[in-house]
């Protein structure tokens, strides 16, 4: 098993890595990113990144997928550890940039002391001042 | 720090969410049970807001409406970097400091009571392009940054100490404008505090350069 850490959560996920490849179900990618995997290419909310023709076979074998060649075609960032039992994929640049200028603020679920989840959408409705502190 | 501001204005549509950059779940513990506020107090021990909102240091703060819109984006939140100008013996901040950072606290604090009364019509609720405009630039290091911070952070809480610390390096590598990266990972002295001697070094390598870059607001220090 292996520790995926994406922008949806943590992921414990039946994958092969091979150096830097990280060979999963297509189905577990989309579970652990939304990004599908169609005719057309990589697809998430209704938009759809082409592979690069001629270059299939490099990211896909039979129903599994390197998860890893994929999201650095999609300019995200691929991290793991020592030994390849922890992945983490983050969102582009782009991507964070485009929500940014979206002005939608964006959602995430963080625990309070008692461990509660609260959802910054729980707060829609009311004019929310979000502030970040720390005890450093 | 924002109960009394919560207090007097939660009965208006307006709620207080703090979120501490805290990746060792206890040490806001002591902070919150000596505020008591009545907000909530999220514990984000993976940075996961500064990620989202392109912040890079506390206290920074965005104005969300009530549609879930972004009606100012990040920006110190009516912090001021007098304490460059603290006394590091006595810890004693001079008075011609201390005010400015009291006045520019106040000057803030007016301008979210304004918002909260008058909406959109409030002069510190920015139109779209100026809210566009000010947003922070993501660049591909940042967003790399955030992942070597995460990824760090998950060995950590699972032992792995030693290869943990590494990708907190690399995160403040990668995006050494970041304070909350650098101050997460930093020792800190008797008070909890991250500001040993490598801190204030740091301070001072800014030079002419801002702690917290000015709020621009009308009214605030420049």
């Amino acid at each position: 098993m292996v520790t995926l850490l994406t922008d949806r959560g943590e992921h414990a996920v039946d994958a092969r890595v091979d150096g830097e490849r990280l060979w999963l179900d297509a189905s577990t990618l989309e579970a652990a990113t939304g990004w599908s995997l169609e005719p057309q290419g990589l697809c998430r909310g209704g938009a759809c990144v082409p592979l690069p023709p001629g270059r299939h076979a490099e990211f896909v074998q039979g129903d599994r997928v390197d998860a890893a060649a994929l999201w650095r075609h999609l300019d995200g960032p691929v991290m793991h550890d020592e030994t390849g039992a922890v992945w983490a994929l983050g969102e582009s640049a782009d991507d964070r940039g485009s929500a940014l200028l979206s002005l939608i603020a964006p959602d995430f679920t963080l625990p309070d002391v008692t461990g509660r989840p609260h959802s910054l959408s729980d707060y829609r409705g009311k004019k929310v001042f979000l502030v970040s502190w720390a005890s450093w | 720090m924002w109960q009394a501001l919560y207090e007097s204005l939660k009965d208006r549509g307006f709620v207080v969410i703090a979120v501490a950059l805290d990746s060792r779940p206890g040490d806001p513990l002591p902070w919150i049970e000596a505020a008591k506020p009545t907000y909530p107090c999220l514990i984000d021990r993976d940075h996961r807001l500064a990620e989202l909102y392109g912040m890079v240091n506390v206290p920074q703060a965005v104005w969300i409406d009530e549609g879930g819109g972004i009606v100012r984006p990040t920006e110190s939140a009516g912090a001021y970097e007098g304490f460059r100008k603290m006394n590091r013996a006595t810890k004693e901040m001079p008075a011609d400091a201390a005010k400015v950072n009291a006045d520019a606290r106040a000057t803030y604090l007016a301008a979210i009571r304004d918002w909260v009364e008058r909406g959109a019509r409030s002069e510190h609720a920015l139109d779209h392009a100026a809210a566009r405009a000010r947003q922070p630039r993501i660049t591909p290091e940042i967003v790399r940054a955030h992942v070597a911070f995460r990824l760090g952070q998950h060995l950590i809480r699972r032992g792995r100490t030693e290869e943990g610390e590494r990708w907190l390096g690399e995160a403040s590598r990668l995006h050494p404008d970041s304070w909350a990266m650098w101050r997460q990972k930093a020792g800190v002295n008797e008070m909890g505090l991250a500001s040993l001697p490598d801190f204030w070094e740091r301070v001072d390598a800014l030079g002419a350069r801002r702690y917290y870059a000015p709020v621009d607001m009308k009214g605030m220090p420049g």
